[in-house]
């Protein structure tokens, strides 16, 4: 998967910039992978003994593991499919491939290829363990919970369109991942219906992030498309003139910033819900962490918010930054199509939770044993009981749609419906420009203040004698100096030190095999 | 369930109608704090129906949005005010959002406002949108944190249900409930753009947020935004009684109650809103990057609401 993945994301493998992307990623993918292997391979090893196994699932479910093996199974499990999802610390390769690859490939990388590893980690950590410890899902929750904020902190300061989705995927996956380690910890605590209810909310909002996600992802494509244009200092207002994809690309940006009655609301709403059903759990420690889990998480959300006006309101609203934009190229049909089955799919996983919760009871009750019970009707979710907790947004958006048609029409007709256009109001400055409206760093940059601590910001700022005042502003990744920077340092130098093997003189190479023949035949007949 | 549904709908009515006099009172109140000779209590109405008669003044490229924001963000806070108990507990509707819910509905209203004013492109509208988004990135997830600390008392998060364990539970102290409540201030007064996080009654550029968002408007967009303005206010002081003085709501079916209940929201809101305004007076506007600070504060003081209830309650 990784491998033909790679050749997606280096379609545009002439330029620089794609290739290197397209080996990071390929490299972490490897570095993961070789823990997956390890990890199977334990899982077949230890069991079995030395005997040879044959390394199918079934072997595997049966293998009678010590708990201090199964921890290590499950950490080279989380590290070799964290890699994958772009866990962090190893979350590097996503905002640089992700960009990098082609619109309709980034959305199925986001949407889909993500999840694979979310798959894996479930599989392994339910299915092919018969061992699960509790401070796992407290490890699974806290690198859940960093994943999540450190990416949509990241995703407030982009300016590159498809970067900035890149980095919310990050956070979604980190959302996702809090999920699983709340079901670990319900479900090692012994509270089945609860870890049913959490892993719901978790399976719900991968399909969710899948479709929203992917609606993004083609609708920035199609923006592409039109202008040739990706970094948002050079949008603006593309609504006038894109409007379906305009449309359709805030039913997803909605979405995604967890807005009721659309999808990305109903699984957070369930994840919000397993928080508070903690109090149960009978070690102590954990009611300490999860009050704090809960909160991060609505940070988490709430910044997601943040990051999607900024979003949007760039990209589609306000005056085009580029006067070319005027003739920016309308959508096709395929196009189109494209993103209005993603749009509905998000309207309709959105309004219909109580169906999509029954579509995914049959994997629930595979992984837990136990189903999320609904204690309402069709129409309304009521995840334990009716009393506790319930949520209907088929009636929701009912009401508000009500209300809206109700004070436009009634206002139309007490009153009247006329408009007169002018120019915006210029504050009494006449000289208002596309240039003065927030760029994308202009809007990021509160964020950028205030969580500074985990970038690294350079900063060019105009002289006021400037004949072409320029600003340039760029949050890097923190992680990368203080982990990839010392790895690759470290990793040079290995490679050094063994380069000095290699002299090019015949006699030494001669010298080489036969100490290695020697050292193996002593090996082999021991 | 009929009966419901007409109480139901009297008392989103109620609130409806009843918003815009809380405003007019807590402006009565500031202009007596500062020395002024104060404007009427109707005047927030009078404001009303002048905005609805003008003509709209729309610039050029105003989109759908622009033009469509004002009514959805005043549905929305219509349902918020058909959610929140006032006078009579547990009606047919509320099943339907619960207070995480609640939060979402406020969310969509500010998501709506602020697409909408950096829907113009002028300088002040995104200055705007970013500033609002800034204060309440950090004020909703307070808000949730002393819902969840509310919900893990009464271990739902229906309003109802909370209501009614806080109000008919024998008298409890709940140390929890006192961060939570100072908290749901601080998040109020940043919530509906009061100081010291933002100031209703200025244009100076430097300070807005709420009313730069909203320079674009006119006429009867901007009479739907006052008014869910002013409903939001409604509904948050509404919000506050029903978690933290929950006293005098009529539960469900008692219809005698209904008089009393009546009175006592009258009183809370009355109290609450003059408080509302002293604060005010005594406090200054904070600069706008202590905000964050300020909301901060907020927001722990919720997470340690949640803590002291799992250390010190369950």
């Amino acid at each position: 998967m990784a491998l033909s993945s790679y050749f997606l994301v280096t379609t545009d493998h002439d330029i620089p910039d794609i290739r290197r992307a397209g080996f990071l990623y390929l490299l972490i993918a490897h570095v993961g992978a070789v823990a997956l292997l390890l990890c199977f391979g334990l899982l077949q090893g230890v069991g079995q003994g030395l005997a040879i196994g044959d390394y199918t699932f079934n072997t595997m479910r049966l293998a009678e593991i010590t708990p201090f093996w199964a921890s290590i199974v499950y950490l080279l499990a989380l590290f070799g499919f964290g890699a994958k999802a772009g866990l962090v610390p190893m979350h590097v390769w996503l905002p640089e491939a992700h960009p990098a690859a082609p619109s309709p490939v980034s959305a199925l990388m986001s949407g889909v290829m993500l999840k694979t590893a979310i798959y894996g980690l479930l599989r392994v950590t339910f299915d092919l363990l018969n061992v699960q410890i509790s401070w796992w899902g407290t490890l699974a929750l806290a690198l859940g919970l960093l994943t999540a904020l450190y990416g949509v902190i990241f995703a407030a300061v982009q300016s590159d369109m498809k970067r900035l989705l890149a980095w919310s995927s990050i956070e979604n996956i980190g959302v996702i991942l809090a999920a699983f380690g709340l079901t670990l910890i319900f479900y090692t605590d012994g509270k089945g219906a609860l870890a049913a209810l959490t892993l719901t909310a978790l399976l719900y909002h991968a399909i969710n992030h899948a479709f929203f996600k992917g609606l993004l992802f083609v609708g920035t494509g199609a923006v592409l498309h039109a202008t040739g244009e990706r970094r948002m200092g050079k949008l603006g207002g593309l609504l006038r003139f894109m409007p379906w994809t305009g449309w359709l690309t805030l039913v997803g940006a909605l979405a995604i910033a967890g807005l009721p009655p659309l999808n990305g609301f109903a699984s957070e709403w369930l994840l919000l819900q397993a928080f508070l059903l903690t109090p149960g759990l009978t070690q102590p420690y954990l009611n300490m962490v999860i009050p704090v889990a809960a909160a991060s998480v609505a940070l988490a959300a709430a910044l997601a918010a943040y990051v999607m006006v900024k979003f949007y309101g760039v990209v589609f609203l306000g005056q085009p930054r580029d006067p070319d934009l005027v003739h920016a190229r309308r959508t096709t049909w395929a196009e189109r199509l494209g993103m209005i089955w993603l749009a509905a799919g998000c309207v309709l996983l959105g309004l219909f939770p109580v169906q999509v919760i029954d579509w995914l009871s049959p994997v629930v009750r595979l992984l837990t044993n136990q189903t999320l019970v609904n204690d309402g009707n069709w129409l309304m979710l009521a995840p334990v009981s009716a009393e506790r907790a319930s949520y209907a947004p088929l009636i929701f958006l009912a009401v508000v749609a009500a209300i809206v048609l109700l004070v436009f029409f009634g206002v139309k007709r007490v009153y009247h419906g006329r408009v007169r256009r002018v120019d915006p109001w210029d504050c009494g400055y006449p000289e208002q420009d596309a240039r003065m409206q927030d760029s994308a760093e202009g809007f990021g940059q509160p964020i950028r203040q205030i969580f500074e601590v985990f970038m690294r910001v350079e900063r060019e700022t105009p002289d006021p004698f400037d004949r072409k005042p320029q600003y340039r502003g760029d949050s890097r990744d923190k992680l990368w100096l203080l982990l990839y920077v010392p790895i690759a340092r470290l990793a040079g130098w290995l490679s050094d030190q063994v380069g000095r093997l290699q002299h090019g003189r015949i006699q030494w190479y001669l010298i080489y095999s036969f100490a290695t023949l020697i050292f193996l035949l002593v090996f082999v007949t021991r | 369930m009929s009966t419901g549904i007409v109480l139901q709908i009297a008392q989103t009515l109620l609130a409806i109608l009843l918003a815009p006099l809380l405003m007019g009172w807590v402006n009565q109140c500031r202009a007596w704090l500062q020395g002024r000779s104060a404007p009427p209590l109707t005047q927030p109405y009078r404001m009303l129906r002048k905005l609805f008669h003008k003509d709209a003044v729309l610039a050029h490229d105003a989109s759908r949005l622009f033009r469509f924001a004002p009514y959805i963000i005043f549905a929305c806070m219509v349902l918020a005010a058909g959610i929140v108990p006032t006078i009579v507990n547990d009606l047919p509707f509320s099943p339907a959002a619960d207070v995480i819910a609640l939060v979402g509905i406020y969310a969509l209203a500010r998501v709506f406002l602020a697409l909408a004013a950096m829907d113009i492109g002028t300088s002040f509208g995104t200055l705007g949108a970013r500033r609002e988004m800034l204060v309440s990135f950090l004020a909703e997830p307070a808000l949730l944190m002393v819902f969840f600390t509310a919900s893990l008392i009464s271990q739902s998060t229906e309003l109802p249900v909370i209501v009614q364990t806080l109000a008919h539970k024998e008298f409890a102290i709940y140390p929890s409930m006192a961060f939570a409540a100072v908290a749901f201030w601080m998040i109020s007064v940043a919530e509906n753009a009061r100081i010291p996080v933002d100031n209703p009654t200025t244009h100076l550029e430097l300070t807005m947020i709420h009313e730069a968002m909203i320079l674009e408007y006119s006429a009867r967009h901007l009479a739907l935004i006052e008014w869910a303005v002013a409903l939001k206010l409604f509904t948050y002081s509404a919000l506050g009684i029903a978690l933290f003085v929950p006293w005098g709501i009529a539960p469900r079916g008692d219809l005698g109650a209904l008089p009393l209940a009546l009175l006592a929201l009258l009183v809370k809101m009355i109290v609450g809103g003059a408080a509302l305004s002293l604060l005010e007076a005594i406090s200054a506007k904070v600069r706008l990057f202590r905000a964050p600070e300020f909301l901060g504060t907020a927001f722990l003081l919720g997470v340690l609401g949640m803590l002291i209830h799992f250390l010190l309650e369950v």
